[in-house]
């Protein structure tokens, strides 16, 4: 129902990041978040960053898609 | 609903556009088949083929990365003789103009159609003007028609692709309708991406002197993009196509730009690129052909053609599944929700 | 596409399958797993993932298509307003080809009215903005993930003191619907693919106590094909271990409390309403209405209409595909008088739509 999109915070003017995917760029609302930095990944939907992105637990789901064999394993 | 009247999806180059050309135009006014249905008519005069096609430009905004109206619509037009295997020869031109263009905007204009029409080597060599009160037009709008000759032995149209065939395209899907969608108001994307428009007879003539008659199929994916040509072709010559989405060039920035909007790659329209079916014996020399020449650096194999289901194309997706390609149904609109 | 094409790799989605196969061997009884949100509708026909999963695993689609679930009252309202003249109504795209009673919004356009497209809503305000004579009412349809944005649009409007920006609004919420789909003896769902995006805002919290009260397991998964996998994998081990709990498969984006931020600007704007579902019905507190304080951005309140009467498409099943009951090809109108360019019900019409992905992507 919710289309959204992993972009890169490029620059902040106040609330508002031009983010930027794959070289495509838009501005974005941060109004939803606190504490964005330049360099941060956000997801926009609408026109607003509703969410960071968190490496560590973005690897943490890779690795446990390389593991998923290995018996014991649980994703929680 | 049925629709009572023409909706802007009439002339997206899906679905409906068919229906209206099948249900609507042809049968007024001409009657071909749509097996027979291709870029370009042939018409036997005094003993030689010629091609014959037209094509009208409304595209908004008139000026977009990469090109413009102009060069759009010389590439267009000698692109639809290239994919019926003609050698381009000459073009007219129509310029239905709205009162109040800038001058300059229409010098740009006809400007970038010349150059287009030398770099093809295709002549203009007649055309019409007529200017529309303000607000019955919507700035340009550009006709162009153009004739060529089909030399002997070269035999290609939509129906001719067989089991076992090749599928080849001449670069990255999309650029067009990207560049165009990007720069429209409203949407507000910034991007490097530019129109793919170029004129590609010369390619064309390349494919045709090494590869005779394994050359089967042509066709230019513009509106409705690879699916929607693909599908034509599937129909036109009952067979079935299966492409392999990991083969499918498509530049990081479109797919960012489709990412973003909520758009399929498959769907969005090019002006510079073709897609060629050819016998699999002569399918790596196709390619290499293709990328020999400047508009075919990143020219790939994409599919084949099986005996299958008549007019059903596949996609194998990069992950491993296996979905179904229909045509564009409207026009494609940017989905957020 | 950082985020995006690592978890589309073909070799650990060969992984995830084996891993599927193996957490599901020796089970007799299939697996009713339903993807409540349209976006992992059209993620699984996208990619083609059905086409991949053991035969004891069946996907079913749920209601979290906004644009299918919106009833036709909505679009006719949207309709009228669109005939008003200076109106322009300002929309996400999937809107315009949604029929109502007897027209749509693409047709409303082809007769002249002014339907424009935006990507946020935000461009909706921008809009007003630029056209101070004309009344610009954007349609506001959504889940939570939506709603945030249309509230913080409305706020934007507000400190811009603008008096022509309106909003129809018929937001909805979750996971309302989903304890209603329990509650119906006729349907069998075993566990839940949740939202991804919705979950960012609500977080996972917000399923706990429909796990609690249903006993049916929760993961909130994201929408990568290797998402829907390994989310399909976790809901797969806590069947089979008999466990029911909620899991968090995209944790690189939801957490368990969600955006609290987001939530605060939604619920400055909006207060919880009854809502219609449709296929589903009304369900109390599933839908958000503008608060008294933001009445004067009610376009329902400040631009009255004439709405033509109700009249739902005949013969359409769009209600029992909302709920999972049947699939698109059980619908005698499917593929027959029912297609994307010719759409009889919102679930055709959405690209999100069940009937839309499944006509578009599945290899019959």
């Amino acid at each position: 129902m919710c289309l959204g999109v992993p972009m890169q915070v490029m620059s902040i003017d106040d609330q508002v990041a031009l983010c930027e995917i794959d070289g495509v760029q838009r501005e974005a609302s941060l109004m939803m978040l606190d504490d964005v930095a330049i360099g941060d990944y956000v997801l926009i939907h609408a026109g607003f960053a509703i969410e960071k992105i968190d490496d560590g637990e973005a690897e943490l789901t890779l690795q446990a898609l390389r593991d998923a064999l290995d018996q014991g394993l649980d994703v929680e | 609903m049925k629709s009572d009247l023409i909706l802007l999806g009439h002339g997206s180059g899906g679905t409906l556009s068919h229906r209206l050309l099948d249900e609507l135009i042809v049968p007024l006014l001409s009657g071909v088949t749509p097996d027979e249905q291709n870029d370009a008519a042939i018409l036997d005069v005094a003993g030689q083929r010629l091609a014959f096609t037209t094509d009208s430009y409304v595209v908004d905004p008139l000026f977009f990365p990469g090109g413009n109206i102009g060069d759009l619509a010389v590439h267009g037009t000698v692109n639809d003789l290239a994919m019926a295997g003609a050698r381009p020869l000459a073009l007219s031109v129509g310029l239905i103009i709205e009162e109040g263009l800038a001058t300059s905007e229409l010098e740009q204009v006809l400007q970038s159609m010349r150059r287009a029409a030398d770099r093809a080597g295709v002549a203009i060599v007649t055309g019409d003007t007529k200017v529309v009160p303000r607000g019955k037009g919507d700035r340009l709008f550009i006709n162009t028609a153009g004739i060529g000759l089909v030399a002997a032995g070269v035999d290609i149209a939509g129906n001719r692709a067989r089991p076992g065939d090749k599928v080849l395209i001449n670069g990255t899907i999309g650029d067009h309708g990207m560049a165009v969608l990007a720069c429209r108001e409203g949407l507000e994307l910034q991007s490097a991406i530019e129109t793919d428009s170029a004129p590609l007879n010369g390619l064309v003539a390349d494919l045709i002197a090494a590869l005779g008659t394994g050359l089967h199929s042509l066709r230019d994916p513009t509106r409705g993009g690879v699916a929607t040509t693909l599908k034509e072709i599937a129909r036109q010559s009952a067979v079935q196509i299966d492409l392999n989405e990991a083969a499918l060039p498509v530049s990081p920035a479109v797919a960012g730009a489709c990412a973003i909007l909520g758009l399929d790659p498959l769907y969005v329209a090019n002006e510079g690129k073709l897609l060629a079916v050819v016998a699999p014996a002569i399918a790596d020399q196709a390619l290499a052909i293709m990328r020999n020449h400047p508009f075919g650096r990143q020219a790939a194999i994409i599919g084949e053609v099986t005996a299958g289901e008549a007019g059903r194309v596949r996609l194998q997706t990069a992950i491993g599944g296996l979905r179904a390609v229909e045509m564009l149904a409207g026009d494609q609109l940017p989905r957020i929700c | 596409m950082k985020y995006q094409t690592e978890f589309r790799d073909p070799q650990l989605a060969q992984l995830q399958l084996a891993a599927i196969r193996k957490a599901v061997a020796g089970q007799t009884r299939r697996l009713t797993l339903m993807e409540v949100c349209g976006t992992h509708t059209m993620a699984i026909s996208q990619h083609g993932l059905r086409s991949l999963l053991p035969e004891t695993i069946r996907l079913i689609s749920g209601p979290g298509c906004p644009v299918c679930v919106t009833p036709v009252g909505y679009i006719d309202h949207a309709i009228a307003l669109a005939r008003r003249p200076r109106t322009l109504v300002a929309t996400f795209g999937d809107m315009l080809r949604v029929p109502g009673s007897s027209t749509n919004l693409l047709h409303e356009q082809a007769r002249g009215a002014q339907v424009r497209i935006v990507y946020s809503p935000l461009d909706a305000v921008r809009l007003a903005e630029q056209q101070p004579q004309t009344d610009v009412v954007f349609l506001g349809v959504g889940f939570e993930t939506t709603a945030p944005t249309v509230a913080g649009a409305i706020l934007d409007a507000a400190a811009k003191s603008l008096a022509n920006f309106f909003v129809l609004g018929a937001h909805k919420t979750m996971p309302a619907p989903m304890a209603a789909l329990l509650d119906d003896p006729e349907l069998e769902v075993d566990g839940y693919l949740c939202p991804a995006h919705v979950s960012a805002i609500i977080g996972a919290d917000a399923y706990r106590p429909l796990v609690e009260r249903y006993r049916t397991p929760c993961v909130i998964t994201g929408f990568e094909p290797l998402d829907v996998l390994q989310g399909v994998l976790m809901l797969a081990r806590q069947l089979v271990a008999g466990e029911a709990k909620v899991e968090i498969q995209y944790r690189r984006v939801v957490k368990p409390g969600g955006n609290g931020k987001a939530r605060d600007i939604l619920q400055r704007v909006f207060e919880p309403c009854n809502a219609r579902w449709r296929g589903i019905g009304d369900i109390p507190a599933s839908g958000l209405q503008l608060r008294a304080a933001y009445a004067r951005f009610d376009a329902t309140v400040q631009l009255p209409v004439a709405i033509e009467p109700t009249r739902e498409p005949a013969g359409c099943l769009c209600g029992e595909i909302l709920k999972g009951k049947i699939r698109p090809g059980d619908c005698p109108l499917f593929r027959t008088v029912c297609s994307p360019e010719n759409p009889v019900g919102a679930c055709m019409v959405s690209s999100e739509g069940t009937c839309a992905a499944t006509y578009k992507y599945d290899a019959a």
